[in-house]
């Protein structure tokens, strides 16, 4: 068994090499698949442009697609992540819009975890019974609830109803000050000005919580599924005999052992995050990179940003990946099963 | 030849899959919410199928004189500002959605499913099959890096708008779900002693994956199946409210655009109905498939199963003699002590 700090090491450098492939794979195909069928397209997307852009555009996207890849690929290894047609770089807007998806996505799963995590232990105990019934008709309903649907009902009816702000990251009365890191909350926080910071808070508030409740119902089953694996095991058993409470039997001892698997499946809700991020952002104004996403893609979008679309598609894919990553490197520090090695 | 293995596999079902449906669907009061939910759904897109006169009163466009009512008698989810009937259109977009849901839900089984049955049982290493089966599981791994939404949204941009565009770029993104799905349960199955006992008695390789194999996969294959229609329909609304798969208004309504184009024009907050009703239509569509399949999962699956007999579903074997579950794919056995993080699966698109 290896355990020690150099196999850990080990542990974590050969899955960061085992990344490599996939990231390669990722990026070769996106572009084959956005790339595939592209000629004639060009008088599709800009039906209004003039004889120059759209000679520009045939140009960059008749070429052979081998010759398309290298060139695209080539300037991705210099930072280079191409332009939108009216010359808007995607890197800096990207770059730019990543603190404040980070931020939400952030806030959402710390309200999966302490919401979703606590309902599944629920489940467990009352399995079959109403309890467990309320549970998954609970999460159930958020897992019915498409993204778009969750968002406009809490903007026009949850948030007028509560006083709570339904856009944008401030209000529109503070004024602009320095922002270091791009996250509202923490920005405000640097500042050390509370009514910023409460006010921040509130405008997170709401779209957060949309995102965590569509994808609890990841967390709380796996939860269930884990604590009823974990329930019938005799060192439970012998921590009631010993007259243990029930809540710490539950919380402390069954819990302990069936978070091991949430953990990791939280890393793999990153993508159901990630995509909820698109709509949510778009109706609640919030400035990242999921509302990039929905103006270089959206069919309503009168700049349509093709470069930026297949951008966005490969960071969120990385995004993933990384969250899987992570993922797998937590469930080996949980598990003591895990041999690092 | 005779199927000889044909008893062994007989006695491994007693029963048919109807009656085990029947079981537990009785002993789940929420699956059969759902059961009758999805039928009723069913029967009714088919009458606004067959005959729409019956229960849609209004055409798509129909402009009446009531602008801007709320729910009545007359048009009970109420009308827009120029008079539509929003029930008329809510009631035209079912048999579109349910029919994109069983498309894209079904070209995604038929597409994975074969793939992944492909990758599960011919994988022995230094093999063209196992060369086969590497490559398949290696393209599939890196589309389930995408989140589907985000990698279909990028399509649409390339295939066009409109429904046929977008149900073909939902497949692409779609049918890796079911290779992973498909190859998990023929690798549990594929060594299970009655298998063994098929090929000693000389059945040959394809006629042992076609009629032992699939038959045991088909089962769980299935209940994702029908768990992954609302999913799909989710996906495809939300595509639609982006903007890209439908226009509203049109001759055929779509939920998801029915509700972007109310939100959008800014009429929501005041005349409420417009959003309620197509968004408690997805909302009622999708509930009704989940609560379907969540409850077909849990008995299904054997991480959840033991808790969850009790007495009501007996088709497992007797506690004396317990038979070797299906290692889950992700569980932790002696055997396979740290199971692989990614081929955990919860089951839930993104």
């Amino acid at each position: 068994m290896g355990r020690s700090l150099s196999d850990l090491f080990v542990f974590i450098a050969k899955r960061l090499v085992q990344l490599i492939p996939v990231l390669l794979g990722v990026i070769v195909l996106t572009f084959i698949v956005t790339h595939l069928r592209l000629t004639g397209l060009c008088n599709e997307w800009y039906p209004h442009a003039g004889a120059q852009t759209l000679a520009n555009c045939n140009a960059k996207y008749g070429a052979p697609l081998l010759n398309q890849f290298w060139d695209y690929f080539s300037g991705l290894l210099q930072g280079n992540w191409g332009a939108s047609v009216t010359g808007v770089q995607v890197y800096p807007a990207i770059a730019a819009d990543l603190p404040a998806t980070i931020e939400l996505v952030l806030a959402s799963l710390f309200l999966m975890i302490v919401i979703g995590i606590p309902l599944g232990v629920i489940a467990a105990q009352y399995s079959g019974r109403l309890g467990d019934h309320l549970v998954r008709i609970f999460y159930l309903s958020g897992w019915a609830t498409p993204t778009y649907l969750g968002a406009v009902i809490a903007a026009v009816f949850v948030g007028p109803a509560l006083g709570l702000p339904t856009g944008g990251e401030y209000s529109t009365t503070i004024p602009p000050f320095t922002q270091y890191t791009h996250m509202s909350v923490l920005d405000a926080m640097i500042a050390l000005n509370l009514p910023y910071t409460v006010d921040a808070i509130e405008h997170l508030i709401l779209p957060a919580t949309v995102l965590a409740f569509i994808n609890m119902g990841i967390a709380t089953r796996m939860t269930r599924a884990s604590m009823l694996e974990v329930l019938p095991l005799d060192y439970v058993q012998s921590a009631r005999m010993k007259g243990l409470a029930e809540f710490w039997v539950m919380y402390k001892h069954a819990l302990r052992n069936a978070l091991i698997t949430t953990t990791t499946v939280l890393g793999i809700t990153a993508g159901g995050l990630l995509a909820g991020t698109v709509v949510i952002e778009e109706v609640f104004d919030w400035p990242g990179i999921g509302q990039y996403a929905f103006t270089a893609i959206g069919g309503n979008s009168s700049t349509p940003n093709f470069d930026g679309a297949v951008a966005v598609v490969i960071i969120f894919a990385i995004a993933v990946v990384v969250a899987n990553l992570a993922a797998d490197i937590l469930y080996g520090l949980l598990d003591p099963r895990v041999d690092w090695r | 030849m005779k199927d000889v293995a044909a008893p062994v596999v007989k006695a491994a079902r007693q029963e048919n899959s109807l009656s085990v449906l029947w079981r537990v669907l009785r002993a789940n009061p929420l699956s059969f919410l759902g059961f009758l939910m999805v039928a009723v759904l069913g029967i009714t897109a088919l009458v606004v199928v067959v005959a729409p006169g019956l229960i849609i009163p209004y055409g798509p466009l129909q402009q009446t004189m009531a602008r801007n009512a709320p729910p009545s008698l007359q048009h009970p989810f109420g009308t827009d500002n120029l008079g539509r009937d929003i029930y008329s259109n809510v009631m035209l977009a079912l048999p579109l959605d349910l029919g994109i849901g069983f498309a894209i839900a079904g070209s995604a089984l038929i597409i994975g499913g074969a793939l992944g049955l492909l990758a599960g049982f011919y994988n022995t290493p230094g093999t063209v099959g196992g060369a086969v089966s590497i490559s398949i599981m290696r393209v599939t791994d890196i589309f389930l890096s995408f989140p589907s939404l985000i990698l279909a949204l990028a399509l649409t941009r390339v295939l066009g708008l409109g429904v046929g565009p977008t149900v073909l770029a939902i497949t692409i993104t779609w049918w890796p779900f079911y290779v992973r799905l498909v190859r998990g349960e023929v690798l549990a199955v594929k060594h299970l002693p009655y298998v063994n006992a098929a090929r000693a008695a000389g059945v040959t390789e394809n006629r042992i994956l076609l009629r032992h194999v699939l038959r045991n996969v088909l089962e769980p294959t299935i209940v994702y199946f029908t768990l992954d229609i609302g999913t799909v329909l989710v996906t495809y609304s939300t595509i639609g409210f982006i903007g890209v798969a439908s226009k509203y208004p049109g001759p055929q309504p779509e939920w998801g655009a029915m509700l972007a184009f109310y939100q959008q024009t800014g009429s929501a907050n005041v005349y409420p109905w417009l959003v309620i009703a197509p968004g408690a239509a997805i909302f009622i569509t999708v509930l009704a498939f989940s609560l379907l399949g969540d409850g077909l999962r849990d008995i299904l699956d054997p991480r959840t199963r033991r808790a969850f007999v009790r007495g009501t579903i007996t088709h497992d074997p007797p506690p004396e003699t317990p038979a070797p579950l299906p290692v889950a794919s992700g569980a932790v056995t002696d055997s396979n002590p740290v199971a692989p993080v990614t081929v955990i699966d919860t089951g839930v698109r993104t």
